[in-house]
């Protein structure tokens, strides 16, 4: 269009847009941890110990983040049924991942910690992973809907903007895991 | 087509499914009433659905406070008409103690949230970012929608709080718990409480949305030339703003999961070593309450200039455009604006001086307060020597932007009181505080706004406001929010609580009793001024004297350079290039140069 040709465009305002939301992600959840950190100080904290699947999810977390970025790579690279089946590897990575903290979170059921009663580390455990899967669903959701639109015959759609939008967001809840899960194992 | 094109401009789309065609921009959409007026993408249609919004919530949260007023003006009188419009929050014609808390809780939660955050910035963000930078549209025409959306949600389920059989959450704006997160604590801890905080939590998303949206407008979609310096304070306010919002507002969120789990969950975060009346000891062990007072003022500092950097913005455009000068030093504004949108995150303690907080941690919250004091004055400062010596029009946006500056001097200065933690062991919880908040960010953040309204009016309704009403609103509401805030100081001083029912019942309080009349009565007449401005904004909508001139405050911003009445995209033709700062007014012999006109050969230049 002639009238947007004299606006500077630098970054692509969606991928900027995510930019700053990842920045308010980010604040919700150090102030969860911060909390955590203040609470942790006090006298009769419990702490837990970290089930073995969180380990596994955390490998099948950074295989998806791969598995993404090969993703967009071939994007780029226009080879389409590449990129579909690497999109729909890295979607049901990310379901598995949310599985596989469901079932840590059994885990912590049968060995005694709670989310009602007393406040420790497991309460601050629950809501805060259960937080990050909430993020990561909502990046499944929108992996779903790039794979539909993937395998749309109607439309033939080259704008990589939507897909790069899409991985550093997978990237961003990738990395946040990775940070949670290492500021539990150190204020265990 | 014209928001895609926006936002994808010339790059790599091309493409894609959706062809651009048609190069006209008057007729490119056929819009339809739903189009147009409820699921609008237009920037400046969501700004008025903001305002209007805003509106009907400003006037149902100032109802309230006349509401609650009477019963402290006149407690040992019954007004039967109340139980005929309040039911059974008001037997026999007096409000009974738990709603006398819940229209307290109300009236703060709608007037800080819904009105001042949602309705300012809300509205003058929408309407300004891309018509003062030149874009076509917001970055996400689309989030831009939702953001309303969300926030129209949040006020549906707010607004229907007030009608559950419990009533509306009533344990103050700030929702501490345990009363927030004890059913059990009190009739308005039940359902009320539940919706407060469904309420609460779609309107962070709405503003969240929002300010995404600000921000990367301001920072990506910028005419050509448009560089940051030359961007009009407006812009710089509301940007500020936006950031403060971004980064404040999750944490808000985190608070208020907690508090959802602590509710529901049987979590045990806020919550320690009660016992409750018929219902006995909880179980709940190891939480703290302070924790929440934490996280909730680590947001609900930066909200002060959530709502009050808008008003600060406005202010200073306003002023400017009708001093006919340029702004008094327009670096010293933005670098200001930017201390305090850092001190604003540093300062959240002192909310909590008398809590137990550490003493010398305290102090340092005193040191980081007081020093907000600074970029505050500089403000001041620069909006007084903007004053000085200045050609004065004094049109009803101008006379508030004056009132506005009046006030936040008067209300920041008794910030300087509160802000001690000394003083603060005699001030907090009193009317002193009540006082200070009131005029510093609820009166002076309205100025601001009825200064934003008054002035950019010609631009979203091709119309003008009446003027004859416009100074009595004025003139009203100044001297009507001195008689009701300036006597609460002296309340405060002498010790008087906030939040009490009745002081007729306490031999310290009684003397105050005529005061307390008089200002109920003077809150009355100024809530029926306000009512008049509400009627003056929708009669000039359809019978205001229509604008004929495409600037008719003689501005030199871009908003000026569209149609009188602009469509969707704003400029027909190409955007304009901008050439100059916004502020070139009486400069060189001429009253205004436009941003838009390029800089001369002899021209003394600015920057």
């Amino acid at each position: 269009m002639e009238m947007v040709s004299s606006q500077r465009q630098k970054v692509h305002p969606h991928k900027f847009t995510l930019w700053i939301a990842i920045g308010s992600i980010i604040m919700m959840f150090a102030g969860l941890t911060s909390a955590y950190i203040v609470k942790g100080s006090l006298p009769g904290w419990s702490t837990v110990e970290m089930p073995q699947i969180f380990y596994y999810s955390t490998g099948v977390m950074l295989l998806s983040s791969f598995t993404m970025q090969m993703a967009l790579k071939s994007f780029k690279e226009r080879s389409m049924n590449r990129y579909r089946r690497l999109l729909t590897v890295t979607a049901v990575l990310g379901c598995l991942f949310i599985v596989m903290q469901v079932i840590g979170f059994m885990q912590l059921q049968a060995s005694g910690v709670f989310l009602n009663g007393s406040t420790g580390a497991g309460q601050f455990l629950y809501i805060i992973f259960g937080l990050h899967a909430v993020h990561v669903l909502g990046g499944a959701i929108a992996l779903l809907i790039m794979f539909f639109k993937a395998f749309s015959r109607k439309f033939r759609n080259y704008n990589s903007v939507p897909v790069e939008v899409i991985s550093t967001y997978w990237h961003f809840v990738d990395f946040l895991w990775i940070y949670l899960f290492v500021f539990f194992l150190i204020k265990r | 087509m014209s928001n895609e094109a926006a936002l994808h401009g010339h790059s790599e789309v091309a493409h894609s499914h959706e062809v651009h065609h048609g190069d006209d921009h008057g007729h490119h959409h056929k819009e339809t009433f739903i189009t147009k007026y409820v699921f609008s993408q237009d920037h400046k249609m969501i700004a008025k659905q903001f305002l209007i919004t805003g509106m009907i919530w400003a006037m149902i949260g100032g109802l309230m406070s006349v509401l609650f007023r009477l019963q402290l003006g006149y407690p040992d009188q019954a007004f039967p008409w109340l139980e005929d419009i309040l039911g059974r929050w008001a037997k026999g014609g007096k409000i009974s103690p738990e709603n006398y808390y819940a229209l307290v809780t109300m009236h703060g939660t709608v007037l800080v949230f819904f009105v001042l955050t949602g309705g300012l910035s809300g509205t003058f963000a929408n309407f300004l970012i891309p018509l003062q930078i030149g874009a076509r549209d917001m970055a996400s025409p689309m989030m831009n929608m939702l953001s309303y959306w969300f926030f129209f949600g949040g006020s549906v389920v707010m607004m229907s709080s007030l009608f559950v059989q419990t009533g509306p959450f009533s344990g103050g704006w700030t929702a501490y718990p345990p009363l927030s997160a004890l059913g059990s604590a009190s009739p308005g801890s039940k359902t009320g409480m539940d919706l407060w905080i469904v309420a609460m939590a779609m309107f962070v998303v709405s503003s969240l949305l929002g300010g995404l949206n600000y921000v990367s407008t301001v920072l990506n979609m910028r005419t050509k030339g448009m560089s940051m310096t030359k961007l009009p304070l407006t812009i710089w306010a509301l940007f500020f703003t936006a950031v403060l919002g971004i980064l404040s507002f999750p944490v808000l969120l985190s608070g208020f999961v907690l508090l959802l789990f602590d509710r529901h969950g049987g979590t045990s975060f806020y919550l320690s070593d009660i016992y409750i009346t018929g219902v006995g000891a909880l179980p709940n062990e190891g939480g703290s309450a302070i924790l929440y007072q934490h996280l909730f003022w680590f947001l609900g500092h930066p909200e002060v200039y959530i709502i009050l950097l808008p008003a600060m913005g406005i202010a200073s455009e306003v002023l400017s455009v009708n001093s006919r000068k340029p702004i008094f030093g327009y670096m010293a504004m933005v670098v200001s604006l930017f201390a305090i949108t850092i001190l604003a995150f540093l300062v959240w303690a002192h909310h909590m001086f008398v809590t137990g907080l550490n003493p010398f941690l305290g102090s340092v919250f005193v040191l980081l307060t007081l020093l907000i004091a600074v970029p505050s004055a500089i403000k001041v400062f620069n909006w007084l020597t903007t004053l000085w010596k200045a050609n004065i029009r004094f049109t009803p946006g101008m006379l508030f932007a004056i009132g506005f500056v009046s006030l936040f001097i008067s209300g920041g200065l008794t910030g300087i009181f509160l802000g001690n933690s000394t003083l603060d062991i005699h001030l907090h919880d009193s009317y002193f505080v009540i006082a200070h908040f009131h005029i510093v960010m609820g009166v002076s953040a309205f100025f601001g706004m009825f200064a934003g309204i008054y002035h950019w009016f010609p631009k979203m309704y091709g119309r003008f406001m009446n003027n004859t009403m416009a100074y009595i609103h004025f003139w009203i509401t100044l001297v009507g929010a001195y008689l009701i805030f300036w006597p609460m100081h002296y309340e405060g001083l002498a010790g008087m609580p906030r939040r009490y029912l009745d002081y007729s019942i306490w031999e310290s309080f009684k003397q105050f009793s005529e005061l307390n009349k008089f200002i109920s009565t003077v809150a009355i007449i100024v809530f029926a001024v306000q009512l008049m401005f509400v009627f003056n904004f929708f009669y000039s909508i359809f019978k205001g004297r229509k604008v004929t001139t495409l600037n008719p405050w003689s501005a030199t911003t871009l908003e000026w350079t569209t149609p009188i009445r602009p469509g969707h995209g704003n400029w027909p033709g190409e955007i304009p290039e901008v050439h100059r700062w916004a502020y070139d007014y009486s400069k060189d012999g001429r009253d205004f140069i436009p941003q838009t006109e390029p800089i001369g050969p002899d021209e003394s230049n600015h920057h």
